[in-house]
């Protein structure tokens, strides 16, 4: 228990070295967290985690399995709330608002902050109403063409476009797995997001359709704020500007990712990187 | 416009699709608590319609399990009673002659008038009724009365000449004036009773001669006719014991049997996917047809008797069958794969697996499947209609050959009765006892099951 | 009585047979030290089956033929004079009272002198015959043993033969359910086509009246399956009109919004539903939804009756509610969570994924529970006898009385009748149709819940 303490202590200290501007590479921050903590009912998921993240950049969560980087991801959009018996503690703020508060939709925010999953989750529809549900649901689009561009546009953007535009019609669930993704990607796209979190986006696809997404995720960070969760530190170390490591439901240590891979502060981190833990 | 849209880069853009989002947002959460009234209203529905019915069988039949009782003093009169002295097993040589006496006394004992008797004891008890024709005096109590008397002289004949107070049962029709059944405001030629008749019942009332009691007959009479106001449900209570204990003994080890064969055993074949197919679909079958299965077949083919509860037992029994098999093997398949490889892993046949190490951790589930089997055979109505036990059965059922009602039936039977202001609350409280032994058969269902799962 | 010695004299019997296997096994074991290839118990059943099946096949061979000899020597104990003098009824009313003579129970009326003759020797007989009996299964049974007994060596391998008459005895069990199946497709198929030599199938399947004469002789009546068929359907409509909406929305409530303590509350509620019989509600219809029904009418200036389509089919649909939702329930649980967190992760609100996903994902699963829920509805008996009005006249108007198939059914076959005429064999034409339609639903759905599920597995 000591031990964690004076870890915590630690990740405190590394949050302060991460507030200095120059590390930040100029970046505007987006979201910053602070102590929160989540309890499954009795079961304590998170602890304290404190974490600012930055505008148009990937940061990357970290972790042997199990060790909360994806439950924290499921916080920044609320998606915890789904879960019956979670409790979320501490602040999380979006462009200084603060997403718990009462006041705020938790509609709108999921709109704001859209999600990738690790599965492939295509509903079951064409490729065309899958894209589209989101601007409709939103009531983005004033008619069918509206609708049709943000289609388009978000499929293109996907860099899937190409690919389907000949059965947009067809039922996304044919599609192949790299190609779901994209789709899936697509669909959080056409709700114009500003934060795009993705969890573990790779792990259910074949090294090739992997390089297409972590190529597209390069492309997409010139617009958005993205934050992606993977079990893989060569993916963390090819796509993200960012990276945090997490372990037994604390965060251990953040930095731009370059360091953590290089030059991790801390005994743990190295372990991790090492191929010691998980 | 569309084309920026999705990025962010362009401030304007993206505050105008919050705009746009925020816009919609009052109508779609509108929307949400509509769909979520709509879920609560659905479970309204469905309980309202559950308390409505329990509520309403219990207003109906509550007032069943009240009887009103005449109390009478009996006076059996010499004069009346003009028969010769009972016979005596010393007078005979033999058992077959002593018998033969004692049933030809009997007859001409039940030759008697027995009615005057009555006639006379209610008179005794209303000197105001003195011009009231027997006819209207004997619509007071039931027509067994006389029945009842007569058996206390053939039990004990030395009565003869004895004054006895008897408890006889009101007619069905005083008892629905007394109970308020049929309205009292309607006119004379509504009424089932004469005027004074219902006069005289009130009198008895105010005078005690007439009070109410718990109707135990409900419970220890058999069905009746002649005397509705005795019909109970003795008989019908019987013929569906007789039908569980045929169902229990024969569905539970047969389904058992057949859900180890087909979990454990059979290899994996056209046949064993025939049969499955064949099971999965039994289990839907209508009840009725397996009716008509036990007509053709016991009946019509094999010459089992007609409404007996072996038959009803064996129809009930095929009904049973799928539903069991289905939840064993449900049970059997959720037995982990490590017990069954610890137990071959120490060189334990097969058949020793299943019976020493698979079943008895199914056993909860098992139990569980077979008490709700026996509890929806309990209910089954249709099936039991076909194979003839819709006939009138005034008796308890001594053996499974022996004609029989059965619970569901006897209220099938009620409900049909032309006395409907007697008849209906009758058939409601029939009702409470078969849904008091089911709610019975369930909980212990329940019990069990999470009693045996703590343990397990 | 009688069935009480034998089930003892068989218990005995198992009893040391179980007894005696077991002890030589025992001895074989301590005696020569040598390795026994099965356990005491396997050689105790092993020769248990070899004296119970003997013994047993005596006694079964007894109850099937042992009823006719008795009668046999109960006709041969009446004077020949007399038994020429009795027709069939006169000769069953005769053996009636010699029976019942023989067992002790005495008859009314005088008992001639033969009569009491009889009475005694058939008593005899009939001790006899059941002592004979009893001791040549037991004979038999012993023989059995004997030649078990001899068999018991070190090497046999007494728990394999056990286990296999294990495994034959568990085959049969399932081989009743395939009997059953074959019990019912032949029953129906046979008395229908019976039924058919009677009434041309078209006429049945097309005639659009039912007008049965019961009171038989020439005139058979017409028998039009029509106006059954359409009431069938008008109460099934209206009772998934009913069951449907209120199913469904229970199920989405219960699974998706309700807090784990409210749902195991009221689920088991809901589910009390499913376990009242039909002839409770049948009877809640008749005397409780009929009238109200009848009386709201009149309210609102309708003319509904108080037995009619309407109040059997709303009544229905009340029972049918849980069946509906539990099966939607399970289907809903089915489809997998990524694919509502995809929803939500979008901004959709709690129901639109519900309506916009949830439902076209599980739409497969609940249409098969739908299906499933119609061919219990068809099926149904008690409440349409009770509360449908039972009369078979082809109309389109659910305030009216109508009738089914399976009230004709029970109309038709009382269970006194013998099936020589149509009257009563259309029961079976009738179930034919029911079992034909019930069943190609059934192996629909159950084919597309099936697909269903194996999608998301």
């Amino acid at each position: 228990m000591d031990m964690l303490a004076g870890k915590i202590k630690t990740t405190s200290q590394n949050l302060d070295s991460a507030m200095n501007p120059t590390d930040m590479l100029d970046r505007q921050i987006r979201l910053t967290a602070r102590d929160v903590t989540v309890h499954y009912g009795t079961k304590q998921a998170l602890h304290g985690i404190s974490i600012d993240i930055p505008d148009r950049a990937v940061t990357a969560f970290i972790g042997p399995s199990g060790c909360g980087k994806s439950t924290f991801l499921r916080c920044i959009n609320r998606m915890n709330d789904t879960i019956e018996g979670a409790k979320v503690g501490g602040t999380i703020k979006l462009d200084g608002e603060d997403i718990y508060s009462p006041d705020l939709d938790v509609v709108e925010l999921r709109a704001r902050i859209g999600m990738v999953f690790q599965k492939p989750n295509p509903f079951p529809k064409s490729i065309y109403d899958n894209v589209a549900y989101g601007p409709r649901i939103h009531g983005l689009a004033r008619n069918k063409s509206d609708l049709d561009e943000i289609v388009v546009s978000s499929l293109r953007k996907a860099g899937l476009f190409e690919e389907v535009k000949d059965r947009l019609q067809e039922p996304g669930t044919g599609l192949s797995g790299g190609q779901q993704q994209r789709l899936c990607i697509a669909r959080a796209i056409a709700v114009g997001p500003e934060v795009i979190l993705m969890d573990e986006p790779c792990s259910a696809l074949d090294p090739i359709a992997t390089a297409v997404i972590e190529e597209l995720i390069d492309e997409l960070r010139e617009n958005y704020t993205i934050v992606i969760v993977t079990h893989s530190m060569q993916q963390a170390a090819r796509v993200s500007q960012r990276t945090a490591f997490f372990h037994l439901g604390h965060l251990i240590e953040q930095g731009p990712t370059e360091d953590i891979f290089t030059n991790p502060v801390n005994k743990q981190t190295q372990d991790y990187i090492m191929g010691r833990i998980g | 416009m569309a084309t920026d849209i999705a990025s962010p880069a362009s401030r304007s853009a993206s505050s105008e699709r919050t705009r746009a989002i925020r816009a919609g947002l009052v109508r779609r959460h509108a929307t949400e608590q509509i769909f979520r009234g709509l879920g609560i209203a659905a479970i309204a529905v469905a309980l309202g319609f559950v308390a409505i019915l329990f509520i309403d069988v219990f207003r109906k039949g509550i007032p069943a399990f009240v009887q009103s009782n005449v109390h009478l003093s009996v006076f059996f009169d010499p004069e009346l009673i003009d028969v010769d002295p009972a016979p005596a097993r010393d007078q005979f040589p033999s058992d077959a002659e002593y018998t033969a006496a004692s049933l030809k006394w009997q007859r001409s004992v039940a030759l008697l008038n027995w009615n005057t008797i009555v006639e006379a004891s209610l008179r005794k008890a209303a000197p105001e009724a003195g011009d009231m024709t027997a006819r209207e005096i004997l619509s007071i109590p039931e027509t067994d009365a006389r029945h009842e008397i007569r058996e206390m002289f053939v039990a004990n004949p030395s009565l003869l000449g004895q004054t006895v107070d008897v408890d006889v049962l009101a007619s069905a029709n005083a008892q629905n004036w007394i109970k308020g059944n049929i309205d009292r405001s309607l006119g004379d030629k509504q009424q089932q009773l004469s005027a004074p008749a219902r006069a005289l019942i009130d009198t008895f009332v105010e005078n005690g001669t007439i009070s109410n009691g718990f109707a135990w007959s409900i419970l220890t009479n058999v069905d009746s006719r002649s005397a509705p106001a005795s019909a109970g449900l003795l008989g019908a209570f019987v013929g569906t014991l007789w039908m569980m204990l045929i169902v229990v003994v024969l569905a539970v080890p047969i389904g058992v049997a057949a859900a180890i064969y087909l979990e454990e055993f059979a290899p994996k074949s056209r046949l064993t996917d025939l049969i499955e197919v064949n099971i999965n679909n039994l289990a839907a079958v209508p009840s009725i047809v397996f009716g008509l299965l036990g007509a053709a077949v016991f009946i019509n083919w094999f010459h089992l008797p007609i409404s007996a509860p072996l038959v009803g037992g064996l129809v009930l029994t095929l009904l049973t069958l799928p539903t069991i098999i289905i939840a064993t093997r449900g049970a059997l398949l959720g037995v982990s794969p490590a017990l069954r490889q610890a137990a071959l892993g120490m060189g334990a046949s097969k058949t020793q697996m299943v019976f020493h190490h698979v079943l008895p951790v199914t056993f909860p589930s098992i139990l569980t499947a077979t008490i709700l089997g026996v509890a929806h055979a309990l209910g089954e109505t249709a099936p039991l209609l076909l194979i003839g036990m819709k006939a009138f059965v005034a008796s308890v059922p001594a053996t499974p050959l022996d004609q029989a009602a059965a619970l569901p039936v006897q209220i099938y039977l009620w409900q049909g009765n032309e006395n409907r202001n007697f008849f209906e609350p009758r058939t409601a409280a029939a009702i409470m006892v078969l849904l008091g032994v089911m709610i019975l058969l369930n909980g212990a269902a329940i019990y069990l099951r999470s009693r045996l799962e703590k343990r397990a | 009585m009688n069935a009480l010695i034998v089930a003892g004299v068989l218990l005995v019997l198992l009893g040391v047979s179980y007894q005696t296997g077991w002890s030589k096994s025992r001895n074989l074991a301590t005696a020569n030290g040598v390795k026994v290839h099965s356990r005491p118990q396997y050689h105790g059943s092993y020769s248990a089956i070899w004296t119970m099946i003997p013994a047993l096949v005596i006694l079964l061979l007894w109850a099937w033929f042992g009823g006719g000899i008795a009668r046999d020597y109960a006709v041969s104990q009446i004077p020949q004079d007399t038994l020429l003098a009795l027709d069939q009824a006169g000769l069953n009313n005769a053996l009636n009272r010699i029976n019942a003579l023989a067992s002790g129970y005495g008859v009314a009326g005088d008992v001639a002198p033969w009569e009491q003759a009889a009475g005694s020797a058939v008593r005899s007989f009939n001790f006899l015959t059941f002592a004979g009996m009893l001791v040549l299964a037991v004979v038999a049974g012993g023989a059995g043993l004997v030649y078990a007994r001899s068999r018991i060596t070190a090497r046999l391998r007494a728990r394999n033969t056990v286990e296999r008459v294990i495994s034959l005895l568990l085959l049969a069990c399932s081989g009743v359910a395939i009997l059953t199946t074959v019990g019912i497709v032949a029953s129906l198929v046979t008395e229908a086509f019976r039924f058919f030599t009677f009434i041309n199938p078209i006429d049945f399947f097309f005639g659009t009246v039912w007008a049965p004469n019961n009171a038989g002789g020439a005139n058979h009546g017409q028998y039009g399956l029509l106006p059954l068929l359409t009431g069938t359907l008008m109460i099934t409509a209206i009772a998934m009109l009913v069951a449907v909406p209120v199913g469904l929305m229970a199920a989405i409530y219960l699974s998706q919004y309700a807090p784990r303590g409210f749902r195991a509350v009221v689920k088991p509620f809901i589910e009390i539903l499913a376990g009242i019989p039909t002839i409770v509600f049948g009877f809640f219809a008749l005397v409780t939804v009929g009238p109200f029904l009848r009386d709201f009418g009149n309210a609102i200036g309708l003319n509904i009756n108080a037995t009619s389509a309407l109040t059997a089919g709303i009544v229905m649909g009340i029972m049918i509610i849980p069946f509906v939702s539990s099966l939607s329930d399970d289907i809903l649980n089915q489809v997998p969570r990524s694919l509502r967190d995809g929803a939500y992760g979008l901004g959709a609100t709690q129901s639109e994924t519900i309506r916009n996903v949830l439902l076209p994902a599980a739409l497969p699963g609940i249409v098969g529970a739908f299906l499933l829920a119609v061919s219990r509805a068809v099926g149904e008996t008690m409440i349409v006898v009770l509360a449908a009005g039972n009369s078979p006249i082809l109309r389109g108007n659910p305030f009216e009385p109508v009738s089914t198939i399976t009230v004709s059914i029970v109309n038709q076959l009382t269970g006194d009748t013998d099936f020589t005429g149509p009257q009563s064999l259309v029961g079976f034409a009738l179930g034919l149709t029911l079992f034909v339609v019930t069943l190609c639903l059934n192996i629909f759905a159950l084919y597309i819940v099936r697909r269903f599920r194996e999608q998301y597995e």
